[in-house]
């Protein structure tokens, strides 16, 4: 911890010329977070199943660049957005957790996304390719302003493309107005030596919609949290996740999803892939405040262990003060149906294909909820690769044999 | 469904049918919580030097920890100082020593009325009932009854002081083994201070002919009660066990940590009944009990069976996890629970199996019922070791919501470390459907009555699995601690 507090002491000034007002602004607060509450340890409750202190340990370089090139339709660096957009910066976040604080400290630019009220007919692709012979620590920072009765599909993709060790911090805030809707997809296809922290922060008006997609394909320690806050009347949200883990690979979902007004639903499904020694965690949580009536919510986890070694750590929780809902969650942890696989090998498809399709079957689910027809069909081809060990940063690496 | 009708209001000023107070003498210690209580409290209860050393060693490690505080619940600050640790209705004040416990006939007469009063069969008379009961009122065991029964197939059922005194070698092996006094904060305070309870034991192939029983109850001001209850089944035995309890009203918070340990061997079934009706405070949310009590069972032997069946109407809080450790290989453990709070009660209850054994079993059924202001949470682990090949978990937890200011939540934990283990949960939350009331309603049922037909068809499937004078007990209070509060 010490690293990093000696570290902003040294740049703070570099920081605070190359960024912005708005971000200037929450710097102290952030740094008294950080510093009081250090790294979360596992006693704290959203942190159980992550090593932060570990994961932040190593002696990263630390990127401390502004976002360059020409930025796509729509997407803005923070100093050229709207004020009233920009002085949404870190409102949405939960300023109290420290990994976001700090984030906050550090981020020197932030990647608007506005986009006001009409279609965008294409996806909106931002890419993130982390590239560098050093250990590198980057801290992302992403907000997305979607005005009255906005619509797009936002697709994130994070990349390792050298071998050395990456520390992502990534925070993204979305504000949601009125009748907006917004599809957001984030893919991971890293290496065994990323980290990854990644906290989103949604706020939804009334009669939204949201659906959000987290796929970790590769990885190395990855800890996503997602937490929604449901605060207009007749909004929906849809919660997705994919996770295919294999060798020592580690990936912590942590959900929480508010239900503040009546008559909002959610749902969320969470598909887990374990094979090796790889750990999974997987916790969420639906709160339905008091007054929140007709609620609906259903929150399913489902889990694969394909071998001994593997874990999993499952915890769907749901807090409810409001009487007239309708909420329910399940969870599984299982292996493959034998019956199924003997069917196969009966009709002579190999075990270790009739396995692949049985996996492949499992997690296929998740990948069909997606809306955005392109990414589904890139996906369905990206699961079977992986899943083959063909992915191809799995390919020339030397890192995983 | 409006608050309005007077159904409510008649039940929910429904008094606590067990809030008397007896009068009888009791031998009180001075309040507060010290080495010198402690070596007292063996001292009073003539125990062997290797029980103090226990005893000694739980205070001293409960003086390095703190109070948990994780739980779904708003606890009162217990001063562990403001309460005594022994009070003995027995022994009409004449100090330590003494003989205690021989004195069948020299019971105080209001204690009689007491038990008789909760309708607790302690006379011969009464042995229609078929039970055999060990009645515990604040640190002592007041009667044992059917004993010499008992004796006769070789089983023992006493309290557990006595157990100390005839059968030091049992009660020395078993004490502790299933839970430690390192195990938790209050099972810590328990083996410090832990007064009275029951003992049984079942020898090798025995089936226990009767319903063994302890009724607990609270009477004395400011006391806390600390029971240990202990069962052991040896090989190819059984043993069916109930527990019930009530308390009087009083305005203060009154503190009930008991440990309940249970040795299951190799093909033996325990079954272990509970319904819980400590005073659950007024409806301004004063007062009542503060449950806060360590239940686990440890199933060793191969083949061995273990089912906890709770009903858990009373207590301000309820903060327990009856539990189950399967290492016997094929062993198969229950759990089915009740726990219904009304006004300002608060519930964090649960289970935890912890399969270690190879191709253990466990089932989970919940069942929470909230009305009022209060606030009932179901809170289970089902953690699945490397070794546990085959085992199979299902756990189903459902709560109801009966009007809009109470909270029913669900934290399941399950940790899986091996890949030949099924482990299912499945969850829901709602309130009592529109369709089911209407179809009632349809059929000239009033709605009060509907509801209340509901709820018990709700929890039937609990109900169920109690012995079955227990089943018309519980089926009564939740009669009691519900109806009244349906909006």
């Amino acid at each position: 911890m010490k690293q990093y507090l000696d570290f902003y002491d040294e740049v703070r000034d570099v920081i605070a010329a190359r960024s912005c007002r708005e971000m200037n602004d929450e710097r102290e607060k952030a740094l008294q977070t950080f510093a009081s509450q250090g790294f979360p340890s596992k006693k704290t409750e959203r942190y159980r199943y992550a090593d932060v202190e570990a994961d932040f340990a190593p002696n990263y370089g630390i990127q401390l660049a502004q976002l360059g090139g020409t930025l796509p339709p729509h997407c803005f660096r923070i100093a050229e957005a709207e004020p009233r957009v920009r002085a949404l910066y870190n409102k949405v976040a939960d300023t109290a957790d420290s990994i976001v604080a700090l984030n906050t400290m550090l981020s020197v630019d932030t990647l608007v996304v506005h986009v006001p009220g009409t279609r965008v007919e294409h996806p909106i692709q931002i890419s993130n390719i982390l590239k560098g012979e050093q250990d590198t620590m980057v801290c992302r920072r992403i907000l997305i302003v979607m005005d009255k009765l906005a619509e797009a599909d936002i697709i994130i993709t994070d990349r390792a493309a050298s071998q050395s060790r990456f520390l992502t911090n990534q925070v993204i805030e979305v504000v949601m107005d009125e009748g907006s809707h917004l599809s957001l997809y984030e893919v991971e296809e890293t290496h065994l030596l990323c980290t990854r922290y990644s906290s989103v922060f949604v706020r939804q008006g009334a009669n939204c919609s949201l659906h959000h997609s987290s796929l970790t394909l590769f990885n190395g320690h990855t800890r996503n949290r997602i937490d929604v806050q449901l605060q207009g009347q007749g909004s929906e949200v849809t919660l997705g996740g994919c996770i295919i883990a294999d060798k020592m690979q580690h990936v912590d979902n942590n959900t929480l999803i508010e239900h503040l007004v009546p008559n909002c639903l959610s749902r969320e499904l969470y598909k887990y892939v374990l094979d090796d020694s790889a750990v999974g965690a997987f916790a969420g949580k639906v709160l339905v405040h008091e007054g929140a009536q007709k609620t609906s919510s259903q929150e399913t986890n489902a889990n694969l262990l394909a071998t001994r070694t593997a874990r999993m750590y499952t915890q769907p929780m749901l807090e409810i003060y409001a009487d007239d809902v309708k909420c329910s969650h399940g969870s599984t942890v299982g292996q493959m149906d034998e019956a199924a696989l003997f069917y196969m090998r009966q009709r002579g498809i190999d075990e270790r294909e009739a396995r692949l399709l049985l996996k492949a079957a499992f997690i296929t689910e998740v990948i069909e909820n997606i809306p955005l027809e392109s990414l589904r069909d890139r996906l369905h081809v990206l699961v079977d690769k992986r899943l083959r060990g063909e992915l191809s940063k799995c390919e020339g690496c030397k890192l995983c044999k | 469904m409006e608050e309005k009708n007077s159904f409510v209001r008649e039940v929910a000023e429904k008094k606590y049918e067990y809030g008397f107070t007896t009068d009888v003498e009791t031998d009180i210690i001075e309040k507060g919580l010290s080495e010198d209580v402690v070596r007292l409290i063996s001292r009073k209860k003539g125990e062997p030097d290797w029980l103090l050393e226990f005893r000694l060693n739980a205070y001293r490690y409960w003086l390095t920890l703190e109070q948990p505080t994780w739980g779904h619940l708003k606890m009162p600050d217990i001063d562990y100082q403001a309460i005594s640790y022994y009070a003995d209705p027995t022994r009409k004040g004449q100090g330590a020593g003494g003989k205690g416990q021989e004195g069948e006939k020299e019971i105080d007469p209001e204690l009689m009325k007491t038990f008789d009063k909760l309708g607790i069969p302690l006379e011969e008379r009464m042995a229609l009932a078929g039970t055999a009961v060990d009645a515990v009122m604040d640190s002592v065991s007041v009667k044992t009854t059917f004993r010499e029964k008992l004796k006769e197939k070789g089983i023992i059922f006493c309290s557990i002081s006595e157990a100390v005194r005839e059968h030091p070698d049992l009660v020395r092996e078993y004490l502790g083994s299933v839970v430690p006094y390192r195990d938790n904060y209050f099972a810590a305070l328990n083996s410090a201070v832990f007064s009275d309870g029951s003992f049984v034991y079942i020898p090798k192939g025995v089936r226990c002919p009767m319903e063994l029983s302890t009724y607990f109850r609270i009477n004395a001001r400011g006391t806390g009660q600390f029971e240990r209850t202990l069962i052991v089944c040896d090989d190819d035995a059984y043993v069916s066990y109930l527990e019930g309890c009530t308390a009087p009203m009083r305005d203060e918070n009154q503190l009930h940590a008991a440990i309940v340990e249970i040795v299951v061997k190799e093909r033996a079934e325990v079954k272990y009944s509970t319904v819980q009706n400590w005073y659950p405070g007024d409806s301004e949310g004063k007062g009542g009990v503060l449950n806060l009590v360590t239940k686990r069972g440890h199933l060793r032997g191969r083949d061995s069976r273990l089912s906890w069946t709770q009903v858990e109407t009373g207590s301000a809080i309820t903060w327990k996890y009856p539990s189950c450790v399967l290492s016997g290989d094929g062993s198969q453990a229950e759990f089915y629970s009740v726990a219904v709070t009304n006004n300002f009660q608060q519930a964090d209850t649960g289970t935890k199996m912890i399969h270690l054994g190879k191709n253990t079993r466990s089932t989970i059924i919940s069942k929470g019922i909230s009305a009022g202001r209060s606030q009932n949470a179901y809170r289970g682990l089902v953690k699945v070791a490397p070794t546990a090949d085959g085992a199979r978990n299902y756990s189903s937890c459902d709560s109801l919501l009966l009007g809009s200011h109470c909270g029913a939540h669900t934290f399941p934990y399950m940790d899986v470390h091996n890949e030949t283990a099924v482990v299912e949960h499945e969850a829901t939350t709602s309130k009592i459907s529109e369709d089911q009331l209407f179809y009632l309603n349809q059929r000239g049922i009033n709605t009060e009555e509907a509801v209340s037909l509901i709820v018990n068809g709700y929890a039937k499937e609990v109900i169920n699995k109690l012995p079955m004078e227990f089943a018309v007990e519980a089926q009564k209070l939740l009669g009691v601690s519900l109806e009244g509060s349906v909006g």
